[in-house]
């Protein structure tokens, strides 16, 4: 495919990763890539194996089988992991340290100096608690640093597992803002989530995970965009439009919901020209709308089959 | 190495439990030397400790090291806690996420072990040089040099019982817990020993028992006091000989060294096959 402008570059490259916790097969089998600039989100149900997969990225979880490589393979997993910025479920830090001497602490693993701590917590408007114990932080506090903390090496990549899990709509807000501060300067981001309008909001790509299984992966907008709907609403018999929408192209499936005919696209299709296909073959619409599935119907479609 | 072992300094430095626990630990050892002060005077009767030879060189290297040891479980809380508390926090996580490898952490705190062995030592060290060039009969650079392997003995000692924190800390991964079970260890290996030694009639059971880590490590630095009594019956009645070997033996370094190699790639070990 021709690159125009900008070619990638690969910063992730998961390889038949799988992992099993004795029976239950937590990943099965996964393979996908991150390029540099987009926003991934890890879609999934809970216990669908997105924390266990961002588990073993990060050098906590070992996989069972399968490897990836971070930044082309060049370097071992922790030391990538220093250009990394990671938040996964909770915020863990020194619960008996300030905000400040946590991060210093993250600054002497990562191997970088603390002049940007006081810039990182201004970011996530934490400056004046900077030398507060981290066992007086509210969750959201907790969250904020640790997003601070993952931002004190201007990553190449940010993870970020279930970001506004146990937040309020305040926290939840601040939280999505500041990742969207975060992705409009161009920064990597991979988000893990079982939240589909936040998914949606944010991401530019999804995968889409099931029991341990990519069901999907590809652009976010591909996703909701390229199938539609059609309502049609007539006096004619079913049987006759049935017949003849079933064979018309672009059309995957047609049903009956109540007074409503719904047809299911695998293409895309001109409404006037449909409309005009019928009336030609004597049939009569009295409504008939196109409708974009959310990513919430789309999701749900691939998970029950 | 310089940054790893900044990196634990860090995490104890502003641990208010681990600071209490290492001063109190420090100004202990410095009251190892009020024992010279002991003086009972009653009436006719005076007493002073300090005046009955248990501070002549080269015996001051034994008997301090042997009571400084002593005060070793005070470290090792502050190490079972310091390993055991990056499970409670889940900050051993967060490390690992921030890109710090398991090596490294295992060294890291390793390192402090080192550095916690190496001060107490010289503590040691300093503390039983200024005394014995008070109150030692004999001050002859000579017999002060005699026997300084027992200072080798308490560093190799208390390197071995801090990484066997370090392990517990890691196994058991909640400090009360992992201090319990250290008790519980010696528990067993004395149980053991006792019915090898009554029970069973070993013979030579010392040949086996040797291996024990506990009793290995105490058998680094034997009691002192019957040494006491037999320098001072010996000086008393001279040709008597004594039963006991006092000095530091090669075979129980090894073993003790040996230990701390199990110990600390053991730490590894299970945080290496461990999924968190």
């Amino acid at each position: 495919m021709l690159q125009i402008g900008n070619h990638l570059e690969t910063i992730l490259q998961l390889s038949n990763l799988d992992k099993r916790y004795g029976l239950i097969h937590a990943v099965n089998n996964l393979t996908f890539s991150i390029q540099k600039g987009n926003v991934y989100g890890i879609l999934g149900p809970n216990g669908s194996g997105k924390s266990t997969t961002l588990g073993m990225l990060l050098n906590v979880v070992n996989p069972s089988s399968g490897n990836f490589q971070w930044f082309g393979g060049t370097t071992s997993t922790h030391e990538a992991l220093k250009k990394v910025g990671a938040i996964i479920e909770r915020p863990n830090f020194y619960p008996y340290m300030t905000a400040a001497q946590n991060l210093e602490l993250v600054c002497k693993i990562k191997g970088i100096s603390y002049e940007k701590i006081d810039e990182k917590l201004e970011l996530v408007n934490l400056l004046d608690r900077r030398n507060d114990k981290f066992r007086t932080y509210s969750l959201g506090m907790k969250q904020r640093l640790a997003i601070a903390s993952a931002l004190l090496n201007d990553p190449e990549i940010l993870i970020l597992d279930e970001p506004t899990n146990g937040l309020d709509p305040k926290g939840i807000q601040e939280i999505r803002n500041i990742i969207k501060i975060i992705s409009q300067q161009g920064t990597t981001i991979l988000l893990a989530s079982h939240l589909l309008d936040e998914v949606e909001k944010v991401c530019t790509h999804v995968v889409v995970l099931q029991k341990g299984e990519k069901l999907y992966e590809g652009r976010t907008d591909l996703m909701t965009q390229s199938f539609g709907i059609v309502e049609l609403k007539s006096e004619n018999e079913w049987e006759k439009i049935n017949a003849l929408v079933s064979n018309y192209l672009g059309v995957q499936k047609i049903e009956k919901d109540g007074d409503l005919i719904l047809v299911y696209l695998n293409n895309e299709i001109n409404t006037s020209h449909l409309n005009q296909f019928l009336f030609e073959n004597g049939i009569v619409l009295s409504h008939l709308k196109m409708t974009k599935p959310s990513l919430e119907q789309r999701f749900l479609d691939l998970t029950e089959s | 190495m310089w940054r790893l072992l900044q990196i634990e300094l860090q995490k104890i430095r502003h641990h208010r439990g681990s600071k209490f626990l290492i001063i109190s630990y420090f100004l202990l050892l410095t009251s190892l030397a009020l024992i010279a002060s002991i003086k009972f005077d009653i009436g006719p009767v005076k007493f002073h400790l300090a005046d009955q030879g248990i501070f002549n060189f080269p015996y001051i290297w034994h008997l301090n090291t042997f009571l400084a040891s002593m005060l070793k479980i005070f470290l090792m809380l502050v190490i079972v806690s310091m390993m055991s508390n990056e499970y409670s926090n889940n900050t051993l996580k967060q490390n690992l996420i921030d890109g710090l490898s398991k090596k490294e952490f295992v060294l890291s705190k390793f390192y402090t072990v080192i550095l916690f062995a190496t001060i107490s030592t010289i503590f040691v060290g300093l503390t039983t040089l200024i005394l014995g060039l008070i109150y030692s009969d004999y001050t002859e650079w000579a017999i002060i040099t005699t026997d300084l392997n027992y200072l080798i003995s308490y560093f190799i000692k208390l390197v071995a019982f801090f990484s066997f924190g370090l392990f517990l800390g890691v196994l058991v991964k909640r400090s009360a817990f992992a201090i319990g079970a250290l008790f519980l260890w010696f528990i067993v290996e004395s149980i053991f020993i006792g019915l090898m030694r009554w029970n069973w009639k070993v013979e030579n059971y010392e040949h086996y028992t040797q291996f024990l880590p506990l009793n290995a490590m105490s058998n680094l630095i034997k009691e002192p006091f019957t040494r006491f009594n037999a320098v001072k019956s010996v000086a008393q009645q001279i040709g008597e000989t004594i039963q006991k070997d006092f000095s530091v033996q090669f075979t129980d370094v090894m073993i003790v060294t040996i230990w701390t190699a199990i110990f600390v790639y053991g730490t590894y070990y299970i945080l290496e096959k461990r999924d968190l």
